[in-house]
């Protein structure tokens, strides 16, 4: 959905020593990934309950504590109609989102042939779509329940950004709970419901950093992931864990990477009854594992570099590890906070990992591959702050401040800031009306994001804005 | 000639004033928008906790105004969708109370409806909410009816220690169910399909059902509760609003408790302990013998309406 993204996201994933096969691909996937969208509101829930988008929704489509609760619990209220049986036979629970836009995006060094530097700043504005959603969710019995989201770009190229099922409150017991499929890892500040558009705002820069050269995308924990999740909570959700397994493969179908490489994601939290204040949360995530470094390679093959999917071998590791705290100071301010602390083996840091993609730029040989002299493991620390001032259920301001900061490159000598990212984003959404049957939203932002060292063409700073406005509606 | 100027002239203001009459009649009714809600300084209390009204307007807004409407009427946007109704509260008729049938209920009885949700409705456990935050709305609830400002809360009744599960008192309990034709609406076997259940209406003439026993898992619940406390209330205060009466006057706390030992063993799938001394019984329940008086028919057979089987 996020298709304004791109080519900021090529800027920063794609090492600039890349070939330009490689950025060619590294451009095709990147619509996939760009094109990602939010789970939002479904008003095909409200609609088989009769509550409005506020019920679940701090503001649409980021969840509040109840919303939270009816999604651990299968998207059900847990009382005896939770059961399709119970629906007029003609309820179909389909919703769909797109977003009319018009921005101005300016990025202060592309590079280009026309210009005596190689790279010049380049400002462009106009109205603008985002990609189509299809949500599709809800239950098949009482505590059996499906999400299906096929997705598009711009122009209607189609995927499946969300497939799953799921085993409910086995045992009659909130405590265990199984997912299946491909779908959102359980962050507690979820970026598929995001509150923001822009192509730097609209994702959280600390879900998908990758340090500058390393080939791992593997990392990326607000990609959607393919595997399976246990999880579970108390009856009022004030508890919660879950424990995924994945395919190291960033949610790609197909086994197109590694032969056998899955990484782990595990959360916790405890949320507190803090009186005038509201409900504060506290809790913790970790994401390790394991992908691919080498390929093999040849007439068979695909992508830039001819490898031959699901032939990735010679594991590394990787983590990606943090904080969360969801803090409510009374009924309209609240600020939600996630810490990260990354890292990647040496081997990504020095460009091995996504060769299949040409994301990386170097395939590990057994035998002959050597590590540079003295490369370590990349390491980086960083912090997402975001803030909100609910005016009213309809109306909501809001912040967010993302830093984050190299604290080890992988190759000595090495500017130590190459890399870094700061992003301010600023916004609000109004819902001039509040029913069980639409989610309508005008909504105004604004991002900055700056990167330092990685300009195209040489080691100067890269910084972008955007400016938009759109109207965000589902039905 | 005078006469007909006097008669026309009185016709005329005769005319003139029933005309007059007739436009301040016709411009008597409010029309227009209704006014904003005027919420009122009310107040709960649930031990500790003092709830204000004014502080849950805009949770009211967010969570509850769907359903129960923007001035607590029932008349929500979605109120047309859902069956049962969403609660009136200008009514202040409140089906769980721990307070006898007619009276207003404690604050702590909203405040556990609030959190416990009614299973057998669109209306869910809000137990999200911070214990402040329900208080706050109990009190917004009040702003709707004059009642709470005119009438105190209904002193809550007394529940005596459940006595011992024996097959005595489920025998017990079996009699009164025929004695009190609990089965006229809640059938024989406690499966909601009684005589009379298809005639009941609720105080707004919508259809009620009766409760189904026998419906539901191991983990069912009630409408007001999932304990035997919680059903002991429910017959002793009566469901307001609904034709479940109270049957306060009607039997002693000890007969209502054999009364529960017995609904319990129409919840077939229920692994409770009624079930398992019912099982103990090879699943029948032996007449019931009053010592004082005749013996009462049972209203079908004398076997246990599945449980234990």
């Amino acid at each position: 959905m996020r298709m304004w993204a791109q080519s900021l996201l090529i800027c920063r994933r794609s090492p600039r020593r890349h070939s330009v096969m490689a950025a060619a691909f590294a451009f095709i996937l990147l619509i996939v990934v760009g094109a990602s969208p939010r789970a939002s509101a479904l008003p095909a829930f409200a609609r088989k309950y009769g509550l409005r988008c506020s019920a679940c929704h701090e503001s649409w489509p980021m969840l509040n504590f109840f919303g939270q609760k009816f999604k651990d619990n299968g998207y059900q209220l847990m009382n005896d109609r939770d059961a399709p049986i119970w629906q007029n036979p003609g309820y179909w629970p389909v919703t769909f989102r797109i977003t009319p836009i018009w921005h101005r995006v300016s990025t202060n060094k592309v590079a280009t042939d026309q210009s005596l530097s190689g790279e010049q700043k380049i400002t462009s504005s106009g109205f603008d779509l985002s990609g189509l959603d299809f949500h599709t969710g809800g239950t098949l019995e009482k505590n059996f329940s499906f999400y299906v989201l096929p997705s598009s770009d711009p122009t209607a190229s189609f995927h499946f950004e969300t497939v799953m099922a799921r085993l409910d409150n086995i045992g009659s017991s909130p405590w265990l709970n199984v997912k299946f499929g491909k779908f959102e890892l359980d962050n507690l500040l979820s970026e598929k419901r995001i509150l923001t558009l822009t192509g730097n705002g609209g994702i959280y820069q600390l879900y998908h950093f990758i340090p500058a050269n390393d080939g791992n995308i593997f990392g990326q924990m607000g990609d959607n992931q393919l595997g399976v999740e246990v999880m579970g909570h108390s009856a009022n959700d004030r508890t919660r864990y879950s424990v995924s397994l994945l395919s190291s493969n960033d949610g790609q179908v197909g086994l197109p990477y590694g032969a056998e490489s899955y990484s782990t994601f595990i959360t916790g939290s405890q949320a507190f009854d803090a009186g005038k204040l509201g409900v504060d949360r506290l809790g913790f995530y970790v994401m390790a594992g394991e992908a691919p470094t080498s390929w093999l390679t040849g007439p068979s093959g695909g992508g830039p570099n001819g490898v031959i999917p699901g032939s990735g071998g010679n594991n590394r590791g990787y983590s990606r590890e943090g904080f969360v705290g969801q803090f409510y100071f009374g009924p309209h301010i609240d600020a939600t906070v996630v810490t990260q602390h990354g890292e990647d083996s040496a081997w990504f840091g020095q460009g091995y990992g996504d060769y299949a993609d040409g994301m990386a730029p170097n395939n590990y040989v057994p035998g002959v591959s050597a590590l540079p002299a003295g490369s370590r493991n990349p390491t980086w620390n960083g912090v997402l702050i975001e803030p909100h001032y609910v005016v009213n259920p309809q109306m909501i301001l809001l912040g967010r401040y993302e830093t984050i900061r190299m604290s080890q490159q992988s190759t000595p000598g090495t500017p130590s800031n190459l890399g870094n990212i700061t992003s301010y984003t600023v916004g609000y959404r109004y819902n001039p009306f509040m029913t069980s049957r639409a989610g309508f939203a005008y909504h105004g932002e604004y991002n900055w994001w700056h990167q330092d060292g990685t300009a195209p063409d040489n080691t100067t700073n890269l910084t972008s804005s955007e400016l938009l406005f759109g109207i965000d509606f589902d039905f | 000639m005078t006469g007909a100027i006097l008669f026309t002239s009185v016709i005329a203001v005769l005319l003139v004033a029933g005309l007059a009459t007739l436009a301040s009649a016709q411009d008597e009714p409010l029309v227009g928008p209704k006014p904003p809600v005027a919420v009122k300084p009310m107040e709960s209390h649930i031990g500790n906790l003092t709830g204000h009204a004014a502080d849950a307007k805009s949770d009211y807004r967010r969570y509850c105004a769907g359903c129960h409407g923007v001035y607590g009427d029932g008349n929500g946007e979605n109120a047309v969708w859902l069956d049962p109704k969403p609660r009136n509260f200008t009514l202040a008729t409140f089906k769980c109370r721990s307070t006898l049938t007619g009276t207003l209920p404690i604050d702590e009885d909203l405040y556990n409806s609030i959190a416990r949700g009614f299973t057998n409705s669109n209306m869910p456990p809000w137990n999200t909410f911070t214990k402040q935050q329900r208080a706050d709305l109990v009190a917004y609830i009040k702003i709707f009816s004059p009642r709470w400002e005119k009438e105190k809360a209904g002193e809550p009744i007394k529940i005596p220690p459940e006595p011992p599960v024996t097959i005595e008192s489920i025998s017990h309990g079996q009699a009164l169910f025929a004695k009190l034709e609990c089965w006229k609406c809640h059938g024989t076997h406690g499966e909601g399909d009684g005589p009379s259940a298809a005639t009941l209406t609720d105080s707004q003439d919508q259809p009620i059902r009766p409760y189904n026993f026998a419906g539901g898992g191991n983990d069912s619940r009630f409408k007001c509760g999932s304990t035997n406390q919680d059903i002991y209330k429910i017959f002793m205060t009566g469901v307001d609003g609904t034709p479940m009466p109270s049957f306060a006057d009607v039997i002693q706390p000890n007969d209502a408790w054999d009364l529960v030992h017995f609904l319990r063993t129409l919840q077939v799938h229920r692994h409770g302990k009624e079930n398992v001394v019912l099982m103990a019984a090879h699943g029948v329940i032996p007449p019931y013998v009053d010592k004082n008086a005749a013996p009462t028919a049972a209203p079908a057979d004398n076997k246990a309406p599945g449980g234990g089987q």
